[in-house]
């Protein structure tokens, strides 16, 4: 390896890691228990778990139907298998603002359902805690798809066949064969999704707002804190980095989708 | 199971480039060995016998039961056969252990957890593997995977039964004492018995052997008469090497 690369590739580390190391270094180490036990942290955090977890849950239920179909679609048309892949692709690079205005534009008042849903049913999503699950659940689910994909098209399927020659129906196969197959790749895209979830701003601030013990979640409580408390700010940040490294050390080879230890 | 119990039909199915074309008539107790090369298209005959495969032309049956009818469309899924069948490299299910693999057809029926393990446990025995059933099937060996895909698919009571190469991934050693314990099982099963094999002394299993070559059907007959009167020049040598 030519000397030049590694200086830049050292340079390229630091980019990644002195950021973070600044985090941790300039931490009010000495107040960090009072900060993140305080209020408006605690109820930021726990809006945050229990959203999150909601997210993940309901990613896990459509998005491993729509991995498995995703996987099924080798045999589909090219056009149909490239237009199911950019729908699921498309979430994952688009600006989390974007997503944010789209979900307005079709769940707000005057939104494409958003209009129905309250002239008919009194129901007003924008700015609510289940608006924060769905620009959770728009931003992550990509991740467990295709964590799930991934493996799935790792494994060896001829054992489906196998099972149904012992007489399991389709639905007994996916249960009891395709599912454990893939289960190693569903836990880690179901963390995957709860790490993104969990981190989500852009689109929850745009769709959701900044609403205490509502829509505030940790990172929309963080920039906030920035301008008025900025040692709290830090101290949230750090508890998100920290569940990021513990999400890392979890995964550990198996972080990257598809792969498998 | 209803009318003769033959496993009859006149068929063509295809994988990639090769169509394999057959006429089968196996009667309940009997034992066909479809032989030949690699390549020859046996493993796609079994495939569309276990529904696996579509049919592209012909029709299928199980006694009176309609397996596949491809000119009027009518397909059986493999579920709903009753065709067991041991995969060529076993194809055990890495998540259960032994005792489940075995229990598998029958909880899938409905059994319960219980009466499925306690029928597992018997088959187990019956295919000498009883000590492994808390075992994992993937940390077996060779021969004992086998046994375990032989009792798995024997405890689903199929009415058919396929074997794709069920000794070609053992070591030389083993071979020989498998082969007669198999001989044993297809002697015991009551039902048509297809023993898709390359080898000639895997073939003395069967009551009678059909030759595949290149999707053709080149020559029917007992082994001896296979050794008598080698119909083509594959078979020929064969004989001649096991001679």
């Amino acid at each position: 390896m030519p000397a030049a690369l590694v200086v830049v590739a050292i340079l390229a580390l630091a980019v990644l890691m002195l950021p973070l190391v600044a985090l941790v270094v300039r931490a009010p180490w000495a107040d960090l228990p009072a900060l993140v036990t305080s209020a408006p942290v605690l109820e930021a955090l726990r809006l945050s778990l229990v959203t999150a977890t909601i997210a993940t849950v309901v990613c896990l239920a459509l998005g491993v139907p729509l991995a498995v179909l995703l996987a099924h679609s080798a045999d589909a048309p090219a056009p149909l298998r490239r237009l199911l892949r950019a729908a699921v692709t498309v979430p994952l690079l688009l600006p989390p603002v974007v997503g944010g205005i789209a979900l307005l534009l079709l769940l707000g008042r005057r939104g494409l359902i958003g209009g129905w849903l309250a002239e008919t049913w009194g129901v007003t999503i924008p700015f609510t805690t289940g608006a924060v699950v769905i620009a959770q659940v728009f931003v992550s689910m990509p991740f467990l798809v295709f964590a799930v994909e991934g493996a799935l098209s790792g494994a060896d399927r001829r054992v489906e066949q196998a099972a149904a020659t012992l007489g399991a129906s389709r639905w007994q196969v996916f249960r009891h064969v395709t599912l454990p197959l893939v289960a190693p790749g569903v836990a880690a895209g179901a963390v995957l999704c709860f790490t993104r979830a969990l981190g989500e701003f852009g689109a929850t601030i745009t769709f959701a707002g900044s609403l205490p013990g509502v829509t505030r979640t940790l990172p929309v409580a963080s920039y906030l804190a920035l301008q008025s408390d900025p040692d709290e700010a830090i101290a949230i940040a750090l508890l998100l980095l920290a569940v990021a490294v513990a999400v890392l050390l979890l995964l550990r080879d198996r972080w990257v989708p598809g792969v498998r230890a | 199971m209803n009318g003769d119990g033959c496993l009859a039909g006149t068929f063509t199915a295809r994988r990639g480039d090769l169509a394999v074309a057959i006429d089968l008539d196996v009667a309940p107790g009997r034992t066909l060995a479809l032989f030949g090369p690699n390549g020859a298209g046996k493993s796609t005959v079994l495939a569309a016998i276990a529904g696996l495969l579509p049919l592209e032309a012909g029709r299928l049956r199980l006694g009176d039961r309609v397996l596949a009818d491809a000119s009027s469309g009518r397909v059986l899924a493999p579920e709903a056969r009753r065709v067991g069948v041991v995969f060529q490299d076993y194809l055990l299910f890495g998540h259960l252990t032994v005792r489940d693999n075995v229990a598998f057809a029958s909880r899938m029926a409905g059994a319960s957890r219980r009466a499925s393990r306690e029928a597992a446990d018997r088959w187990l025995e019956r295919v000498g593997a009883g000590g492994l059933a808390a075992r994992h099937p993937l940390a077996l060996s060779g021969g004992q995977q086998q046994r375990v895909a032989v009792a798995r698919a024997l405890a689903a009571e199929p009415d058919v039964l396929l074997l794709d190469e069920p000794l070609s991934a053992l070591d030389v050693e083993v071979r020989v004492d498998l082969r007669r314990e198999l001989a044993d099982h297809v002697r015991g099963f009551a039902g048509p018995t297809i023993l898709v094999t390359h080898s000639l002394a895997d073939a003395a299993i069967a009551d009678e052997v059909a030759v595949l070559e290149q999707g053709v059907v080149t020559q029917r007959g007992t082994l001896d008469d296979l050794r008598r009167a080698p119909a083509t020049p594959y078979v020929e040598r064969l004989v001649h090497a096991a001679a």
